[in-house]
């Protein structure tokens, strides 16, 4: 070993035209289980083991470089599972340094918005961070651009779609969220420290449709664009295996 | 090998040990207290393990609502949360229990994707100490354990020496320490992992790629404690250093007012 290595950016993040001054080149970070339906639907189970009680703080996970991907990027579906569950969220891009943003200064921080992807493997449990079924490489799609958040006036009710061969089988908006857009913001930087051109996912929509090998999927959100990807076979990989 | 980075006199360097201290690449030596520590190497995703000593997992028994572990127990952490040797963190005034962790971190050396455990220390450059900070009082179930416990700015010290794969034999027969104010507070060896290195790169290169600069924080035996403002907690492992921190108080870090506007 003849140096100490070194990390290089993601190709895919840093590769993304920015509609701003700012280079998109921080690090991800998504909300989970921040659709009020997401919880709506887990009923009763949410007081009981293993989670005892509802979520107080944000719900988040990191999404590294190797989860993320550019638009038309292949979907891996590794052997022995049926298929992927796939969602559309919105990408919150941040602007100025954010510690401790009080909740009614919040959107002073945003630079602008992008669409992402937010795929995983069926999930069961949301106990365990289980990234081998969420953070698998590139699940984490990004936008090809920018939109200014000055041209975003309502970024609390986008509409939001997943086509599926053409045909629309989720048409959800970025509303009915746990935590908005500015709450989000006020309450992850409350410990943790935000960066230009880091991405805040505000998460994706309850009921996260499966698609299969072979199939098209687009992911759109009013306004600021489109991910479009094709779902494939990972043959290589045998979900399941391992330690 | 053992080299730092260090920021000193308007520039970032690269060190290495010396008698007196450390010694920069230009030849200017050192003592330890001069320069800025910086975590050793330029990082990449933070991969840290969870319930990875045996000891450690009975340690925290009886506040685990599963017990049953059927796979590593893996979670990400941001660049926010790294800072290197003798630096301070931030321990919040509504905590009851806030602890270390001296944890042996593996940095990754070149691209590892499904790599199998008998090719799997190819791919490790070399190791550093990281004291992996949780606060407990903010521990919930849901993707546990969440970011608030183990993602805070400034909660994941990482350093001093990045030392190379050559100069550390045998990483699963190390002595790891924690020192609390100079008392003896944990003590393991790296022989109670229960997924050792090569099992840990196996499990995750079969879904993520692993890239140079990434690192593996590979868990903690017991004999966690809370700690204080104002405490000096020393990680140590043998062979690879001594990593120094100092918690500090809500006061240090003001209130929001007007930054950046």
């Amino acid at each position: 070993m003849s140096a100490t290595p070194s990390a290089t950016p993601s190709a895919s993040l840093s590769a993304t035209r920015f509609a701003t001054a700012q280079q998109l080149s921080g690090q991800v970070y998504g909300a989970l289980l921040n659709h009020r339906p997401q919880l709506t639907a887990l009923g009763d189970a949410v007081t009981q083991l293993p989670y005892k009680a509802a979520p107080q703080a944000p719900v988040l996970s990191v999404m590294p470089r190797h989860m993320l991907a550019a638009d038309g990027a292949p979907l891996d579906v590794p052997a022995g599972v049926p298929g992927l569950e796939v969602g559309v969220a919105l990408g919150i891009v941040i602007g100025r340094v954010a510690c401790r943003v009080p909740l009614a200064q919040a959107m002073d921080f945003v630079a602008g918005y992008v669409v992402l992807g937010e795929v995983t493997l069926p999930l069961a449990s949301h106990y365990r961070p289980a990234l081998r079924l969420r953070a698998r490489d590139g699940f984490c799609p990004v936008g090809t651009h920018v939109v200014p958040a000055s041209e975003v006036p309502e970024a609390d009710a986008l509409l939001m779609h997943i086509d599926v061969d053409g045909q629309t089988v989720q048409a959800t908006n970025t509303g009915d969220r746990v935590r908005g857009v500015a709450q989000l913001l006020a309450d992850v930087s409350e410990f943790m420290t935000l960066q230009p051109g880091d991405v805040l996912s505000l998460g994706r929509s309850h009921g996260a449709p499966l698609v299969l090998v072979g199939q098209q999927v687009l992911l759109r959100i009013e306004g600021l664009g489109q991910l479009q990807h094709t779902v494939t076979a990972d043959l290589a990989v045998v979900a399941g295996q391992g330690a | 090998m053992k080299v730092a980075r260090v920021a000193y006199a308007g520039a970032i360097h690269t060190a290495t040990p010396h008698g007196q201290g450390l010694q920069l690449a230009d030849g200017r030596v050192l003592t330890e207290d001069a320069v800025v520590w910086l975590p050793p190497f330029e990082v990449g995703t933070v991969i840290a393990l969870g319930l990875n000593y045996a000891d450690h997992v009975k340690e925290l028994a009886k506040e685990l609502t599963v017990t049953t572990q059927d796979e590593p127990l893996v979670f990400f952490k941001g660049p926010g949360s790294l800072i290197g040797h003798r630096g301070q963190t931030r321990r919040p005034a509504d905590a009851q229990f806030m602890h270390y962790e001296c944890e042996l971190a593996v940095v990754i050396g070149h691209t590892a994707r499904q790599v199998k455990r008998a090719g799997a220390m190819r791919h490790v450059a070399g190791y550093t100490i990281c004291n992996d900070y949780a606060v407990r009082d903010y521990l919930e179930n849901w993707y546990r354990p969440n970011l608030r416990v183990k993602n805070r700015d400034g909660g994941t010290v990482l350093g001093p020496w990045f030392v190379a794969a050559s100069d550390v034999p045998d990483p699963h027969d190390l002595g790891l320490r924690t020192f609390v104010n100079g008392q003896l507070k944990q003590q393991g060896r790296t022989s109670s992992m229960v997924n050792d290195i090569p099992a840990l790169i196996e499990y995750l290169s079969e879904f993520m790629t692993l890239r140079a600069g990434d690192v593996i924080l590979t868990g903690t035996p017991d004999g966690v404690v809370n700690v204080h403002v104002g405490d000096e907690v020393v990680c140590e492992i043998d062979g690879i250093g001594s990593l120094h921190n100092t918690l500090v108080g809500d006061g240090t870090f003001g209130t929001f007012g007007t930054f950046g506007s």
